[in-house]
């Protein structure tokens, strides 16, 4: 399975929605997802696809991994997988 | 009902092993977060806490007890005695049958839980020491205080996560208040800094790498502590009698629950409980002169924090001084409140107001005195004590300047 399909079934398993709702221009907000919803979402990146993900709840405009869009969400689970092998 | 106040008070954290030293730490604003060492630190993303180093356990307890106390029993017990000292108080007869102990504590003996849990997990053992129950369960410091000291009222432990002292403290209050008992022990005790605690909180991705920062714009998260803070907490007529060294009023409390979010703190939860506390106290907000914050760190409480004291207070939010001392002894989770009321204590005794050290940054949603960076001197009738716990549980205490002393 490709990276993407993979994020977005992770996502999409968060908000209760099919594979299928869930575009790469969505939001986390606008797929209801909230801020333990989010950190749940990062923990089940990392093990699915056994990395760390640099995020803080705390500042996440200011983390090196964007959450702004699944597109973002995405990008930077691929950057993070070529970076570690 | 009876007027209550502050007889003894002790503690041991990672600023200091006693009072004198913890207030000294605090005026000068030193910083007690430092390089985390136990076993396996090397695993964890957040390396940092307020630890409490150079305790020697061995040279405080004997065998047994050793064998019996998990680290937090063992800071219980330190901040104990030196309360209990202060007061000049035993425990016999009347008294003993009546005083007792309420302690706030969250994680329970933690660091047993870990040791053990490797025991049989990691290191594939199938047998663990036959005192583990005993000496993890969250009572288990409350109990042994009260053999110490021969306490045979009512005591039990709170545990409602970051607010477990400030409830703890709020019920002993009520007890001596209500002519219960005349005196009780009270305070908090935690010990999270093992592992297992700290990969647990690494977790929800709300713990700093680097500092504790309140309300400055900047800060990136909490950093945990651990320590003990403990208080005689007495009947006025009691304790006058006596002669005893009054150091301040337990004037009121209030608490209060958001019924909204696991973690995510409510503003109007918070606001309810400062108000409520100055409602049981009878005061009035302009006799405020200063409040410990909860003061996390966090991004979602120090904003929501100062939003709720600017709601309160109206204009007078902006005359009356609020400090995080968490950024000198950082997080003591159930421990909290109780070594932050020493903050409170130094202000409304001494004139000297703890300052929030770490700060760099002016942050507009957090626009309040939060005294950065150095204590003041400033003359303080009524202080209050935040504590807003995960689950939206929050206990706020109020003290008041006791007149002559």
């Amino acid at each position: 399975m490709q990276i993407r399909d993979r994020v977005i079934e992770i996502i999409a398993e968060q908000a209760v929605l099919e594979p299928s709702d869930v575009t790469m221009d969505s939001t986390l907000e606008s797929l209801g997802i909230d801020s333990l919803g989010l950190v749940e979402s990062i923990f089940a990146i990392e093990e699915a696809f056994d990395i760390s993900v640099p995020f803080n709840a705390n500042e996440p405009e200011q983390s090196d991994f964007d959450i702004s869009t699944v597109a973002a969400i995405v990008d930077g689970v691929e950057k993070l997988v070529k970076e570690q092998t | 009902m009876k007027k209550v106040v502050i007889t003894g008070a002790g503690t041991i954290n990672s600023l200091g092993q006693s009072v004198p030293d913890t207030l000294e730490a605090m005026r000068e604003g030193r910083c007690g977060i430092g390089e985390l060492e136990f076993r396996d630190v090397d695993r964890l993303a957040i390396r940092i806490g307020g630890q409490v180093k150079g305790f020697e356990p061995e040279k405080r307890f004997n065998r047994q007890q050793l064998s019996l106390f998990d680290r937090f029993t063992q800071f219980t017990i330190v901040a104990a005695r030196e309360a209990v000292a202060q007061s000049g108080l035993e425990f016999r007869g009347e008294l003993a049958a009546r005083a007792g102990v309420v302690l706030g504590n969250s994680g329970g003996g933690m660091t047993t839980l870990d040791e053990n849990y490797r025991t049989v997990y990691e290191d594939g053992k199938n047998r663990v020491h036959p005192f583990v129950v005993p000496k993890l369960m969250n009572n288990a410091a409350a109990s042994h205080l009260s053999m110490e000291f021969n306490l045979m009222g009512p005591s039990f432990t709170v545990s409602t996560a970051c607010a477990s002292s400030n409830h703890a403290m709020a019920q002993a209050f009520q007890m001596v208040h209500g002519g219960m008992t005349p005196v009780m022990i009270t305070g908090g005790s935690e010990s999270m800094l093992c592992f297992g605690g700290v990969k647990a909180w690494e977790g929800l991705r709300v713990m700093s790498r680097d500092g504790c920062r309140p309300f400055s714009a900047n800060r990136n998260g909490m950093v945990q502590g651990e320590g003990a803070g403990i208080f005689i907490f007495e009947e006025y007529e009691h304790a006058r009698r006596r002669g005893a060294e009054i150091m301040a009023e337990v004037a009121g409390f209030a608490m209060t629950s958001d019924a909204s979010d696991i973690v995510m703190p409510s503003k109007q939860g918070a606001a309810r409980a400062i108000s409520g506390a100055m409602a049981d106290a009878r005061v009035n907000p302009e006799e405020v002169g200063y409040i410990n914050a909860h003061g996390t760190g966090t991004a979602a409480n120090d904003k929501t924090e100062s939003a709720a004291v600017a709601d309160v207070f109206g204009a007078h939010a902006d005359a009356l001084m609020i400090s995080s001392t968490k950024s000198m002894h950082g997080h003591l989770i159930g421990a909290t409140g109780a070594v932050e009321l020493l903050a409170c204590i130094m202000a409304v005794r001494d004139g000297v107001i703890a300052p929030t050290i770490g700060y760099e940054e002016p942050d507009p949603e957090c626009a309040l005195d939060v005294v950065p960076n150095e204590a003041r001197e400033r003359h303080v009738d009524v202080a209050l004590s935040n504590a807003f716990a995960f689950g939206g549980l929050n206990a706020v205490l109020a003290l008041r300047r006791v007149s002559g002393n």
